[in-house]
């Protein structure tokens, strides 16, 4: 078949993005053709200001050489720029007379320096900022001149001056507003921006217009002057007054511009054919001039150049980042309040920090920060995500690593860390080898940084870390994803939430039906997704959906925990942590029958069997003659309990006889992630209920119930659902409210965060006030675990199951 | 079904190991041999693979790993293989030792 042709306009980072998407989604469909009006391959333009600052060079800013785009069989006409769209025959034409036909065309044209209409503004010494060659000339100029003056007092003026500065220039910034960065900061952080800028030898002239550009004697330009006749010495003239998409090209061939190319939600624009993303396209009104929506745009474009038309773009919430190293400032949403919103201030002036949250709703809708921005990424996710802070309102201003799941070792500020801080304590990850990976690799993303690193891929307690690295490493072009649209994998654009939802309403009964109907990318999935949909499956259908235990992790399908040298361990049943002393005997001759070398008692006070190999498992399940206990599951593990008030003299509740019948009750139950109960029969709380995900207190008066809470990887004290008079009753409320979050929890997610993210009201609404919800998930949950047969004995008695068990002979 | 799976680059013999029908699909069975335990996979199109049953990452038992498309994830730290070529998938840098094995009137035939 006669591959379809792509012609790229404008190699920058829109453009080549949405190729890099392109390619892994259909590497083969088209031949593609890239025209660039600079002479060189794609680099990050972020990071043109580090350039002129001297802080890097120039080859550590290319995202892509020559190399990659011959690897991927690209054309690239670098230097070329293309004058004319021929929209009848399909070709495109550039200066130099090079045309290129096109099946889909690909408009990334980006955006042109705004330049006033200031007498003088042609004159030699006045420059916009945009490109590799303007940096070129100014730290040119910067070596044989000395007065420099910015006109801008923006986000690029201010990086701009501030790197001219470094290269030895006195640099005066005009501004024609009353403060600096007015579309990003407040007058006070402002303020704080320009005092400290002023510390570092800066001068601004603050409301002032330019009038003109004056030439000096050697032709070059000698002087700015203002409106009020003030003039000044420059020998240089930067001009950053703002960039317009750049649509000469769309308009010359009648594509319909409005302030940008005009897209729609798939980023074609008004000719089919024509597809355009990046700074030049204007969506939904929107031009967008920061780097991550330029890359969510290139996804979804890539998504249709591919032909699979199912990914749109609803546009973007930004935020700001001021790359001037030593001063950090961030700004997203609607920094200004007013109106139905309110906020929340501090302002350390001393300490130089100041942070401001404008708040509508009990949700963040805006943030600036400037002195200290460790906590940026956690407020821009949760004004994103548009969540609630209603409960967490007293920590907001104290930080993430006080309240959220970042975890014990998200507490420095990431640009300080040396680079042989130990950041994942998991993989032995330091933070020079992740740095080190997102320059050379070009990472932008947390996920891209989990491939290439491993860091944050095991228990995830970094995440947070891992982030602000990449923040502070990449700059403004890094991609945060939002964590309630995340794909639940490689395989699919669908978000857990839309699987289970695709289930449930479509009655899908099986992995294959699933895959087919939600449109699969790969033909049997992968480690990640497989073990999700049959959970979501047999959840969602008992009885109905046969569970597939070749999507199960293999400790699900041994029935055994897999050690780090291939044999397994083995933790038999003992309801509520009570054992007899036949049990007892029993487990010691099978020790001594295996050899086996370890023998312990674990947390969750059983007894633990490691180190005997996977051939061995069915017999020493049928020597034991116990019960699994799922110590190896995503399923219910143990209920831990207290001695209770059967002997100890403090006790109020029966203790142990409720946690041997809750444990009876719950046998067998498959949840999203590892289940653990405990209940202590009186306040002092021997049996630790106030880290489980459900834990029962005894009092005289009856039981009170917590859920969510959690004892790993970061300790969450679970939090109060109700108090109820009888066992019955606390029986009921545990078994509904395990059914929700088997009902409504994302595979992998923990009791802990699966109230995070639904809250504790909707949860006490389901199991504690509407009796009826509770009594239909209480009985639903009984259903699904009707007939569950014990694992370890089907593995006994059945040959087809024990067959997983024996190695065969060559 | 007589699909000569693997190229042959040794000169084993060929030993029947099993039927197809022992090793379910998208899973494998492990084969104890003199030079250490191999890893025989069977992928849902019923082709057959055999890797050296040890990630080249730590040592991982890759039999134990689920089986997708023609890769297997290794169960201790989520390294994936290629199942035809022993190679670890990108961007894990890392090679498998591969084995012929061969499918005739649904034996499965191994040369290790």
């Amino acid at each position: 078949m006669k591959r379809s042709r792509l012609v790229l306009v404008g190699n920058g980072m829109a453009g080549v993005r949405t190729l890099e998407e392109l390619l892994k989604l259909a590497p083969d469909h088209y031949d593609i053709t890239v025209f660039g009006a600079e002479p060189h391959g794609n680099y990050n333009r972020i990071l043109l200001s580090p350039v002129l600052a001297g802080e890097m060079k120039l080859p550590e800013i290319m995202l892509n050489d020559l190399d990659w785009y011959r690897d991927n069989g690209i054309t690239l006409h670098a230097g070329r720029k293309v004058v004319k769209i021929d929209r009848i025959r399909r070709k495109v034409v550039a200066e130099d007379g090079t045309e290129e036909s096109y099946d889909r065309l690909l408009l990334a044209t980006g955006s042109v320096p705004f330049m006033p209409p200031i007498p003088g503004r042609d004159l030699p010494g006045v420059l916009a900022y945009r490109d590799i060659a303007d940096t070129e000339a100014m730290i040119e100029a910067a070596q044989a001149h000395r007065h420099a003056v910015v006109i801008g007092g923006g986000l690029l003026g201010l990086e701009a001056a501030n790197g001219l500065k470094l290269r030895g220039m006195d640099v005066t910034v005009v501004h024609l507003a009353d403060w600096l960065m007015e579309r990003q900061l407040d007058q006070v952080s402002a303020d704080m921006l320009q005092a400290s800028l002023e510390a570092r030898g800066l001068t601004f002239l603050l409301g002032k217009q330019t009038e003109a550009f004056v030439q000096g004697e050697s032709g070059r330009v000698c002087a700015v002057r203002m409106k009020d006749g003030l003039e000044i010495p420059a020998d240089l003239v930067v001009v950053a007054a703002g960039i317009r998409p750049n649509t000469a090209l769309a308009e010359s061939a009648g594509l319909h511009c409005n302030r940008g190319i005009v897209v729609n939600d798939t980023l074609q624009t008004y000719d089919p054919r024509i597809y355009a993303v990046g700074e030049c396209v204007a969506h939904r009104g929107i031009a967008y001039g920061l780097v991550a929506p330029l890359f969510e745009q290139g996804k979804v474009a890539a998504n249709h150049l591919a032909n699979y038309g199912i990914a749109r773009y609803s546009g973007s919430t930004v935020s700001t980042k001021l790359k001037v190293t030593g001063i950090d400032v961030f700004s997203a949403g609607d920094f200004s309040g007013g109106g139905k919103t309110e906020e929340i201030v501090l302002h350390d002036r001393k300490a130089g920090v100041y942070k401001k949250l404008v708040i509508e709703n009990e949700r963040i809708v805006g943030a600036v920060l400037y002195g200290d921005t460790a906590d940026s990424s956690w407020y821009f996710q949760l004004m994103r995500d548009g969540k609630d802070i209603g409960d967490i309102r007293g920590h907001l201003m104290i930080g993430q690593n006080h309240i959220g799941d970042v975890g014990h070792q998200g507490k420095s500020h990431a640009a300080e860390l040396p680079d042989s801080f130990e950041v994942c304590g998991c993989n032995g990850v330091c933070k020079g080898t992740i740095v080190k990976a997102i320059k050379e690799k070009g990472l932008f993303s947390l996920d891209d940084v989990r491939k290439h690193t491993k860091a944050s891929s095991s228990c995830g307690s970094c995440t947070g870390l891992v982030e602000q690295i990449l923040a502070s490493t990449v700059g403004g072009a890094y991609q945060q994803t939002e964590s309630k649209k995340k794909p639940v994998c490689g395989c699919t654009d669908r978000t857990h939430e839309e699987v289970r939802r695709a289930i449930r309403e479509h009655r899908l009964l099986s992995i294959a039906d699933a895959m087919r109907f939600l449109e699969w990318r790969t033909p049997d999935g992968c480690a990640s997704c497989r073990p999700a949909l049959n959970y979501y499956l047999i959840s969602t259908w008992p009885h109905e959906a046969k569970d597939d235990p070749q999507s199960r992790f293999i400790n699900e399908r041994a029935h055994a925990n897999i050690q780090k040298d291939g044999t397994f361990s083995v933790v038999p049943r003992m309801w509520g942590g009570l054992t007899t002393p036949d049990e007892l005997r029993r487990i010691a001759d099978v020790a001594e029958k295996y050899a086996i070398p370890t023998v312990k008692v674990t947390g969750g006070q059983r007894i633990d069997l490691l180190g005997i190999r996977k051939a061995d498992l069915p017999g020493v399940w049928a020597d034991l003659g116990m019960p699994s206990g799922h110590a190896y599951g995503k399923s219910i593990r143990t209920v831990k309990t207290c001695v209770g008030s059967e002997h100890c003299r403090f006790g109020t509740q029966q203790s142990m006889s409720m946690g041997v019948a809750l444990e009876k009750m719950l046998y067998g139950m498959g949840s999203p992630h590892k289940v653990k109960l405990a209940v202590s029969g009186c306040p002092r709380n021997c049996a630790e209920a106030g880290i489980k995900d459900v834990g029962v207190i005894g009092v005289d008066s009856g039981w009170e119930i917590y859920v969510a809470g959690n004892g790993g990887i970061k300790t969450e004290v679970a939090q109060f659902l109700c108090k109820v008079k009888t066992r019955e009753e606390a029986m009921e409320v545990t078994a509904a409210f395990l059914q929700l979050y088997r009902e409504e929890g994302w595979y992998l997610e923990r009791t802990v965060h699966y109230v995070q993210r639904v809250g504790l009201d909707h949860v006490k609404q389901a199991v504690v006030e509407d009796m009826e919800k509770r009594r239909a998930l209480h009985a639903r949950l009984l259903f699904a675990l009707k007939d569950y047969e014990d694992p370890w004995r089907a593995a006994v008695e059945q040959p087809l199951v024990r067959r997983e068990f024996e190695p065969l002979e060559a | 079904m007589n699909t000569v799976l693997a190229k042959n680059k040794t000169a084993a013999a060929w030993k029947p190991i099993c039927a197809l029908e022992d090793i379910p699909r998208l899973g494998s069975r492990v084969v104890k041999s003199a030079g250490g335990d191999i890893a025989v996979f069977r992928t849902a199109e019923d082709e057959v693979y055999a890797l050296h049953d040890k990630c080249p990452h730590k040592g991982g038992p890759l039999s134990q790993g689920i089986v997708h498309g023609r890769r297997v994830t290794c169960p201790m730290h989520g390294w994936n293989l290629q199942l035809d070529s022993g190679e670890a998938v990108a961007p894990d840098v890392g090679h498998c030792g591969t084995f012929n094995v061969k499918v005739e009137d649904g034996q499965v035939f191994l040369a290790a």
